[in-house]
């Protein structure tokens, strides 16, 4: 009974998610190394970076998919590296939306988004239908109720995936490049429910390699280069990088 | 006797016959439900993680699959027996096919849990759901719906090798048919006709499970398409 | 007999064993023959063969073995036709299995993708030339692992031949089992015995299958 207790004494103005020297490897492979930046209250953060540069898997570290092997990271006023961290419940503070959707194939639409809040949450199962109802509107798809993921395109899969993580109300969202296995002309639907919550204040942290959009939407960018935060900013340094190495990736050269 | 067949003698004993059928049926019956449940928490023993666990799941289900059945059940009767148990010949024979079909069963039901992709189960958790909670709505349901036809197939094969539970006499269909033929000396129909029953209790199992699969599988009921 | 399990005794179950391998192998060649008719059979192009071939399978996968046999050893008898507990069980397991290979073996030739009937097809080869020289080859390969596993089906099954009086090793272990009485350690035994004879070909059939998994890309 304790889902819904909330994390001991946050300050009102602390960062939501905070990395603060993070080292990770797998095996001898050094995929994070001694990475630090803060999100706060509202903000959206980008993380922008080469294939194989540690995006995913500071991502992941954050909801606790992979554990670290050093440095601190604060999410919601708890430890994430903390052995005895309540999984769970970081969960439910934290959604996350991975680049192949993941709706579950075997239930509707409803049943994906129902699912979490009735089982974890507790949530009566009229409620959570009209939740669902909620969520759904808010992607765009509410005709999709009682569809079933393979009757939907790619893009609307991914917004319902997006609608599934919205409606366990996290504070915070992480977004995997959530457009990069959509066709060119579905990305652009996908990335405006994307935009409507950064609109609506939704604290979130998101990989992405499509440029504009990150340029448009991002509090802060964050470019990782070889397991390092590089370079990182307001969007401006999109524009105007001062790093080669992230003048190279945005590809204005020298 | 001589070579005019003669089948009314048998279709006379159709009470006898159908007691026997009925009784394979509920051995079938009892022996799948029992032995689906045993598949699904030996399949999860199996991929559980815990190696002794995982060790004596895996055992279980070599032992039983690289030996005979009729083997298994002298084993169970005997064995029983010497412990200084006395059960009937039918209690023996749910428990020895309930014990065969369970290692099949758990085999079958592992490749159904397999084949649910890690994304899946990230996606799960990401929703915070707990690992029971996971197991029931993300790899057990959807898992068993991938292999439901082999399990089908599975189940029909444990009805028919049923018959073999005649050896400890279990009053199901064969031994009812050994008893006909003896009272009747017509063999050769006495063992047509069970065949038949038989092949006419297979195709209603599978319809028994066709259905059951329509209700199982709402998806599939309303798309057709294998998940 | 009688008194304690010796050396005789463990000859004897030895001598019953070989009678297992022997009735499987002969199970194996005649089923495996006349499965390989029925396969063909269920893929041919006579419309009335196709249906011969699958109301063989249906019947004999819809009948349990242990009828098969009483059928071919009591139910020949009654007919007047006295047949040997060998003939009798050599000819239901060949029945028994050849509705199962049978049936294995048409899934592999119709798992060879249909482009290779096509190009056949357009290099004028006859339908028989097509099956024999492009079709089975590849048919072949892909049925090895799920036939080796089908072999410990059929070693399994053989203990039934106990029920008509052949003796191979269950039915050895009755016979000494009704002078010892010592029913549990002798059937404990036995199941070794067919548990070393079938667990090799089990673990054989599933490295052919990984292989087989491993080598599909470069197949294809
Ligand atoms: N579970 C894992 N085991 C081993 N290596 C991994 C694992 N996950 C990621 N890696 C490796 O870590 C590096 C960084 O991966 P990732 O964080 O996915 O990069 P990005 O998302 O920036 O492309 C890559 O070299 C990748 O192969
Ligand atoms: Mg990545």
């Amino acid at each position: 009974m304790n889902a819904h207790v909330n994390p001991p004494s946050v300050p009102p103005n602390a960062p939501v998610v905070a990395l603060r020297n993070v080292h990770k490897s797998f095996g001898s492979l050094k995929v994070l190394d001694g990475v630090s930046f803060t999100v706060g209250r509202g903000e959206v953060t980008v993380l922008i970076g080469r294939s194989g540069s540690g995006k995913s898997t500071a991502l992941r570290c954050i909801d606790r998919f992979e554990t670290i092997d050093g440095g601190e990271i604060e999410v919601c006023g708890r430890r994430v590296d903390d052995a005895g961290l309540d999984v769970r419940a970081l969960r439910q503070d934290v959604g996350i939306v991975f680049q192949s959707y993941n709706l579950f194939p075997h239930l509707t639409i409803e049943e994906n988004i129902t699912l979490a809040p009735h089982a974890v949450k507790k949530v009566p199962k009229a409620e959570a239908r009209a939740l669902a109802a909620k969520v759904l509107a808010q992607v765009g798809l509410e005709e999709k109720l009682h569809a079933y993921p393979e009757q939907l395109s790619g893009g609307q899969q991914q917004r319902a995936a997006i609608a599934r993580s919205l409606a366990m109300q996290p504070k915070v969202m992480l977004f995997d490049e959530v457009t990069s296995a959509l066709d060119p002309e579905l990305t652009g639907e996908v990335l405006k429910v994307i935009e409507a919550l950064a609109a609506e204040g939704m604290t979130m942290v998101l990989v992405t390699h499509e440029m504009s959009f990150a340029r448009g939407i991002a509090d802060q960018v964050v470019f990782m280069h070889k397991g390092k935060v590089h370079e990182a900013g307001p969007a401006g340094i999109l524009s105007s990088p001062s790093t080669p190495e992230l003048a190279q990736f945005v590809g204005t050269g020298f | 006797m001589g070579l005019v067949l003669d089948f009314s003698v048998v279709l006379d004993r159709w009470q006898a016959l159908l007691d026997g059928a009925t009784l394979t049926l509920q051995l079938a019956f009892i022996a799948v439900v029992c032995g689906a449940a045993i598949g699904v928490f030996g399949a999860i023993g199996r991929r559980g993680g815990n190696v002794l666990v995982e060790r004596l799941c895996g055992a279980y289900v070599e032992a039983i699959r690289n030996t005979p059945l009729l083997v298994q059940i002298f084993l169970v009767y005997f064995g029983l027996s010497s412990l200084g148990l006395q059960f009937s010949a039918f209690t023996v024979a749910a428990v020895a096919l309930t014990i065969n079909v369970g290692a099949y069963t758990t085999e079958i039901m592992r490749a159904g849990f397999d084949s649910i992709h890690k994304g899946q189960i990230e996606a799960a958790e990401g929703l915070g759901l707990s690992r029971a909670q996971i197991y029931w709505h993300v790899i057990i349901w959807p898992g068993i719906e991938r292999v439901y036809p082999a399990l089908t197939s599975q189940f029909v094969l444990l009805m028919l090798a049923s018959s073999v539970t005649s050896q400890i006499s279990a009053e199901e269909l064969t031994a009812v048919a050994n008893y006909i033929q003896s009272e009747t000396y017509r063999s050769f129909e006495t063992y047509i006709v069970v065949a038949l029953i038989y092949v006419a209790l297979s195709f209603i199992m599978r319809f028994g499970f066709w259905l059951l699969g329509l209700a199982l599988f709402p998806r599939r009921r309303r798309l057709g398409t294998p998940l | 007999m009688g008194g304690a399990l010796n050396i005789n005794h463990l000859l004897f179950l030895g001598h019953g064993a070989l009678w297992t391998i022997g009735l499987s192998a002969i199970a194996l060649v005649g089923g495996g023959s006349f499965g390989f008719l029925i396969a063909l059979g269920r893929v041919s192009p006579s419309r009335a063969v196709r249906l011969l071939a699958a109301t063989y399978v249906q019947l004999i996968q819809g009948t349990p073995l242990l009828v098969i046999m009483f059928l071919s050893f009591f139910g020949l008898a009654a007919l007047g036709l006295n047949i040997s507990p060998l003939l009798a069980a050599g000819a239901s397991m060949t029945i028994f299995v050849a509705a199962y290979l049978g049936e294995i073996w048409r899934g592999c030739i119709e798992a060879v993708p249909k482009q290779q009937w096509e190009a056949a097809e357009g290099l004028a080869l006859s339908r028989s030339q097509r099956m024999v020289k492009v079709i089975l080859p590849q048919a072949i390969r892909l049925a090895t692992p799920p036939t080796v596993g089908f072999m410990v089906q059929i070693v399994k099954n053989t203990s039934l031949a106990s029920v008509v009086g052949f003796v191979e090793l269950t039915r050895s272990g009755q016979i000494i089992n009704n002078s010892l009485f010592e029913p549990f350690i002798i059937y404990s035994i036995i199941a070794v015995v067919y548990f070393s004879l079938c667990y090799p070909l089990s673990r054989l059939s599933r490295r052919l299958e990984r292989s087989a998994l491993q080598k599909k890309p470069a197949l294809a």
